[in-house]
Order: C-alpha cells, then structure tokens, then sequence
C-alpha cells in the first residue's frame, strides 16, 4: 500500500508493515525534549502518581530556555525541579545555562535530530524538527510524563497535506514569507489534526535553517507534524552536527500515495509578507501594508533566531541607525558565539540594538522585550495573538528577518528589498 | 445550576486561556486566578463551580501548555462546547480529565447565562432556559474511562 512519510515514519515506529490515516497506533518514541514551562509539572505528576522513572536516560533532551536566565524567583524555582531531576536521573542531554538555548534551535544544531524518528516535545513548536524528515509533534505535560516512564505514546495517524512549493525565492524573500503566505490560504486551523507536507523546486536551494522556519510553524495551521524529504541538504547538515547516534533511516513518500489536498504555491511570485495581528493567518504582502507605525523589532526565537537569521539581519541594518527599540536574541550559544566571531554583534551594536541572551524571552511574553498597552513589534516569532508579547493592547506582528531589520530602520513596516 | 459563559469567538487560544506571563508556576490555584485574563477579564468572578465554556471553532489553539486546561479545572469550569478543537488541547483534556465537547453551531445553541445540564455518556446537553435538548456526539469510551478516572496517569495507574 502506497503511503506518505509520515505515514511510513509512524508504522516503522509502531512495528507495522502499513498504516492508514485514522488508525491509532501505539509508537516507540526516540527522542524527548523537555523544557523549563511544560516538564516541571510533568516530573511532579509522575511522583505524585509513584512512577517516577525514565524509560531511557540517553533519550531525554533537557533544556530551559523560555524564562533562562531565570527571570523572576518563581522561574527560578521551575529551574530548580528541572535541574534536581536531571541530576538525579542522569540524563545524558541537559544543557544547563551556559549551554542551554532556544529548544528548536539547540537540538538540531547539537546532533540530537535523525531522519526517520518519532520525536515528541513539551512544546507546540516541536513540528520544528519535521524539516530533517522526521515525524515531530507537541504534546502536554502529561503525555509528556507518560512518554519519560514508558518511551511510547498513542497518535491518530493523520491525513496528509502536499504543499507543492514551485519556482525558487526571489531577492529579499525567505522561508518566512512562504510558510506565512501557506498559512494565510489554508487558516489557521486548516492543518488542523493533519500532516503537512512540503515538496518542490523551491526546498532544493533552501538551507536546513531555512527549512526549520517552514516546518516550525506547521502548528500554527493547526498541523499535527510538518515534514520535509530527506535530501542532500539534510545530509550535509547532519555529517556536520550528528554526534553520538550517527545512523540513522530515510523514508521518503511513494509516488502515488494518498493526499486529502494539494496546495501548490509559485513561490517566485511570493513578496516579503507580514502577518497582522491577531492571528498567523492574517498575511498581508508588504507592498500593501508598509509605512504602518511599529515601537520595536524582536528578531529571534525558534523560527528564526539561527545564524542565517542573524546574518541576513546584519547586512540590512550595517552602517545605519534604528529609528526603534531592537532586540536581537540568538537562539544558542553556538549562535551567539558565531555572531560574535563574525562581527554581527559590532553591526547590531553600532546600529543600537540591544543583544539578549539565548531565550524564548519575550516572543511568548515571558520577559526581554515586554510591549505596553498600545505599542506594536515587528517581529520575526511564529504567533501574534492577543496579548502574545504583553499588553493585551499591545500587537505583533510576524515577519522575516529581513522584513523586521528593514522596519528597525524605518520605523514603521518596510520593504527589506531596498536594502539588499 | 450550571450557567453557560458563550463567546462567539473561533481560535481562542492558549494564550488567551492562560497568558505565559503566568506560567512561571504550574500552581493550579495560581493559574485559576488568571483563567481567560486576556479574552474576558471578569471571567473568573462570573465563573461559578460547574459552569461551561461555549465558543467557535478552534478552541485552544496555539501553545501545548497544558496550564490553560489546569486553568479552566482551577476555576471549576466543567467543559468546554466548541465548534472544534485544537489537536493538542483536546488531548491535553482528556488526559486532565476535562471534557471536551464538539459540537457544530456551538455559539448559536446557547446564550451567556442560559443553564444548562450535561449528560456526558448519553451525549445530550439541556438547556433548560431555551428549554431546548442538544445532541451530540459522545467521546470514545477510552476517552470516557480516562476522564472517569481523573486523566491518563491515574487511568495507567488503575489499569
């Protein structure tokens, strides 16, 4: 039977020959990550319920990142239940401050992503990890204690949905403005309880980065997992960052497996998008919304706080001054030191920005960066709800690098295309 | 008697469920002091034990903290009727032991204040101000025992 590959990721997993979408399946789980907000409340619960065991110490990903540096004693206190239980169960992966970054970031970069594996997260952006051709879904606290002290979950197999990106990205367009411009056809629930699936021409010149901002914000079309094919890009990636586990199995999708929709996008026509408040759905093209006022351009988080993110950032803002409050958060370590060694930092310094350490910070409202009642951020996250940032009278609104370094300049929404 | 709280609203989201700027504890009885604050800031004062949220489709998208449904339990709501649900919030329910009902036209069965009483296993509602009897459609039985049991963990645990 013919199948996708999320479909064939999942039945390897649960050691079946095939399964359709709707079937539940019981699935091995190879790789957990687990963060300062969602895995505190999980190792309580499995205390509390007298299981409290982890089924593979070497399997368990440990990193805080939305509110490290800890930001206030509360915050602190979560670090400290993370921080006792790692030791105490010796989990292999913890990255304490110092090491610790931004989940979707730092997993990747520091080996612990292989193609054909079931990955889940306490974290809707755990999709991330789809771009390495790997099935990647969110889950809760609880499901999150159940996966640590058994290693399986159950998952609905889901339907898929083929997004056929054609033509390449033109000048001054990223990955950003296609994954926008995908969820403004389908809406934000038009994933919902689905795989979403991208192929095409224009994947074949985008960086493994690049890919990580498509499959990242599969969640906010409502998507179960977003997945990308294995390709020679996906290999290079990972002979550079794999570590420990360097085997790994590629599945790709059968030529005439079964889609319950196809969506194709000519991405050379694509434009820099914004995505309006309040909700990932709502994009505009920047040519009909540019001159609107903004106070302060965020660029980081697990979208696209990445060196390529970083970079592109630096050559819009070098030698000129920001007319607003800018924060630039590299998502890891690694990324903070690359910028520094390749002079970014003296860029965004020499402009005015302000550089945070690696942390989810503000881009969930946490702290660093904080919007009052009123103000509006051009920012480069993946949500822009009703009081995502701060003030529930405050907005977000989502873009690229590019876009958001280009809006710092003007002060209000700007084409980043006159700056390159 | 149980009185509905409707919002006809589709994409309610966790943020709006319970902002991060509380989810520095998972203190039930913190969060529940916060449920809804960014959507409708009186909530939790209207909100008596037993009462039921209705709202459009999509309810609890976004964010997988399972903070906004020990939210909604800390402020004693006893369900949630949406057109739809988000993936991760409908099982983050279940697990909770939070009932999640799906019911199509939602927001338009229903007025801010009706009373209401739910026959979960049947799948019936009665609104016995419009004095109308809603079907719907019942979770799956292992949904039902999960939920029964007080979520997935105590569930694992007794069987």
């Amino acid at each position: 039977m013919p199948m996708t590959i999320t479909e064939k990721i999942l039945a390897n997993a649960s050691g079946k020959k095939s399964v359709s979408p709707g079937e539940l399946v019981d699935a091995n789980i190879d790789v957990i990550m687990c963060h300062d907000v969602t895995t505190p409340p999980a190792i309580s619960m499995l205390k509390e319920h007298g299981i409290d065991r982890v089924f593979d110490p070497n399997k368990i990903v440990v990193t805080p990142d939305h509110f490290q540096p800890a930001k206030d004693i509360k915050s602190a206190e979560l670090h400290k239940r993370l921080d006792a239980w790692a030791k105490e169960k010796g989990l292999k992966y913890y990255y304490k401050l110092g090491r610790a970054g931004v989940c979707h970031a730092l997993l990747p970069e520091q080996g612990h992503i292989r193609p054909g594996e079931v990955i889940v997260g306490g974290d809707s952006h755990t999709c991330t990890y789809g771009a390495f051709a790997a099935f990647s879904t969110g889950i809760g606290s609880t499901d999150l204690a159940a996966a640590i002290a058994t290693g399986r979950l159950w998952f609905r197999v889901p339907e898929s949905i083929k997004f056929v990106l054609n033509g390449s990205l033109p000048r001054g367009v990223y990955s950003k403005d296609v994954i926008l411009e995908a969820i403004r056809i389908i809406g934000v629930d038009g994933a919902l309880y689905r795989a979403m699936e991208f192929v095409g021409t224009a994947l074949k010149n985008m960086s493994m980065e690049a890919r990580m901002t498509i499959t990242n914000m599969a969640i906010e079309a409502g998507g179960k997992n977003g997945i990308i094919g294995y390709d020679e890009a996906t290999k290079e990636y990972l002979d550079k960052h794999l570590r420990d586990l360097k085997d790994y199995r590629v599945f790709s999708s059968d030529p005439d497996a079964a889609y319950v929709q196809t969506i194709e996008i000519d991405c050379s026509k694509l434009e820099p998008m914004v995505a309006f408040p309040h909700l990932p759905s709502n994009g505009k093209k920047i040519g009909e919304c540019a001159g609107i006022e903004m106070h302060q351009a965020y660029i980081g988080s697990c979208t696209n706080g990445r060196i390529e993110d970083m970079r592109v950032a630096a050559r819009i803002i070098k030698g000129r001054q920001l007319a607003i409050r800018t924060i630039i958060v590299p998502a890891t370590p690694l990324i903070w030191k690359q910028c520094k060694d390749e002079g970014l930092f003296e860029t965004f310094y020499d402009a005015g920005c302000v550089i945070a350490a690696p942390t989810c910070g503000a881009c969930l409202g946490g702290f660093m960066g904080i919007l009052a009642e009123g103000e509006r951020c051009i920012s480069t996250t993946n949500r822009n709800f009703v009081g995502r940032m701060g003030h529930p009278k405050s907005e977000v609104y989502l873009a690229s690098p590019a876009t958001a370094a280009a809006s710092a300049i003007e002060g209000v929404l700007a084409d980043p295309r006159k700056y390159l | 008697m149980p009185k509905a709280h409707v919002y006809k609203r589709d994409h309610i989201n966790t943020d709006e469920i319970i902002p991060a700027r509380y989810l520095n504890t998972d203190n039930v009885v913190e969060l529940a002091k916060h449920c809804m604050e960014d959507l409708d800031a009186g909530f939790v004062k209207k909100c008596k034990a037993g009462d039921v949220i209705v709202a459009g489709a999509d309810f609890g998208c976004g964010s997988s903290r399972e903070h906004a449904v020990w939210a909604l339990q800390g402020a004693k709501v006893a369900a949630v009727i949406a057109q739809s649900f988000a993936r991760i919030f409908y099982r983050n329910c279940i697990n909770c032991g939070f009932y999640p009902i799906e019911l199509p036209d939602a927001p338009n069965l229903f007025k801010t204040g009706d009373e209401i009483e739910i026959d979960y296993e049947k799948g019936l509602i009665n609104n016995k101000t419009q004095g109308t009897t809603i079907q719907f459609k019942p979770l799956p039985d292992f949904a039902i025992a999960i939920i029964k049991d007080g979520g997935l963990l105590e569930h694992i645990k007794k069987s």
